[in-house]
């Protein structure tokens, strides 16, 4: 029977560095699968993911247990990803003229039809990977939280460590700040 | 043609990025380069770490020094010297003059 992730961490405080590699195992598809909503290059993700292991095995002291293990490593996650968009915050002016042809025609598509642009398709992809990459460093952390993993308030609020009005304050700037970038592009396109 | 509808916009490009979660994958071996990582990390130096707080305890107690060098100054000077009688001050303001040795004087 594998041991479980209480026995794991007791180990490890107690000296035994490589029962860390469990955890590791067991975890680092949800931590690679966070770090990828937030960065677009694969070294950027394996640089945060390995950042948030290193940070976990250094603070697992303070891993009290009173939530899962899991819970725990995520919240370090999230912070982690929110501090390499607050580091990478000068990379985000772009010209919104170099959208693909595809973001273009759907761009177009849904200008003359909006029921008739499909939101399954790449370009609708590739054009919100494009908006959320404009935004800035609490925009995107909570846009990404709320509307598209669809968090609760609640949830983002354990997650960020900020408080809950807090959340709620920024979910408001991040979704105006968003349609500003989208009216941008909208303008930048048709004028 | 520009007068889109940016909230319709907005909804649909969320509901574009909900529909395409990222990848779980994991390059090969990825556990191994972090057990690498965290073996290949220095171990703290103990010396280092003595010299460090020594450094940090210099500068707390060269910032209470500047402080209580701050609020002696600051409590031991003397309150400047209110006149209280203002008839005298009068006094001596006008006569002033009379005290100086004329310059045609000989």
């Amino acid at each position: 029977m594998d041991p479980t992730d209480a026995e794991l961490i007791a180990a490890v405080l107690a000296g035994d560095a490589a029962r860390f590699e469990p955890l590791v195992v067991k975890y680092q598809p949800r931590v690679f699968a966070t770090a990828r909503r937030y960065a677009r290059r694969e070294s950027e993700v394996e640089d945060i993911v390995q950042e948030v292991f290193l940070k976990a095995f250094q603070k697992l002291a303070t891993f009290r247990g009173d939530a899962p293990f899991e819970h725990w490593l995520m919240r370090l996650a999230v912070r982690t990803c929110y501090d390499f968009l607050r580091s990478h915050q000068r990379n985000r002016e772009h010209a919104f003229t170099d959208l693909s042809p595809p973001e273009q025609d759907w761009l177009a598509q849904f200008g003359a039809a909006p029921d008739g642009a499909d939101d399954r398709a790449d370009a609708a992809r590739q054009l919100v990977a494009r908006v959320l990459e404009q935004l800035s460093a609490p925009a995107r952390l909570v846009i990404t939280l709320l509307e598209i993993e669809e968090r609760s308030v609640k949830e983002i609020a354990e997650l960020t460590g900020w408080s809950v009005p807090l959340v709620k304050v920024r979910a408001f700037r991040a979704r105006a700040e968003m349609r500003k970038i989208l009216a941008k592009i909208a303008k930048d396109q048709y004028l | 043609m520009f007068d889109m509808n940016l909230s319709d916009l907005q909804t649909k490009l969320l509901r574009a990025a909900r529909q395409a979660p990222p990848r779980d994958t994991v390059p090969y071996a990825f556990e191994k380069r972090i057990m690498h990582r965290l073996a290949s990390a220095a171990p703290e130096n103990p010396w280092a770490a003595w010299g460090s707080s020594l450094w940090r305890g210099a500068l707390a107690c060269m910032a209470v020094t500047i402080l209580c060098a701050v609020w002696s100054y600051s409590g031991s000077r003397p309150a400047p010297v209110a006149s209280t009688d203002f008839s005298q001050d009068l006094q001596s303001v006008v006569f002033a003059s009379m005290g100086q040795p004329s310059e045609d004087a000989w």
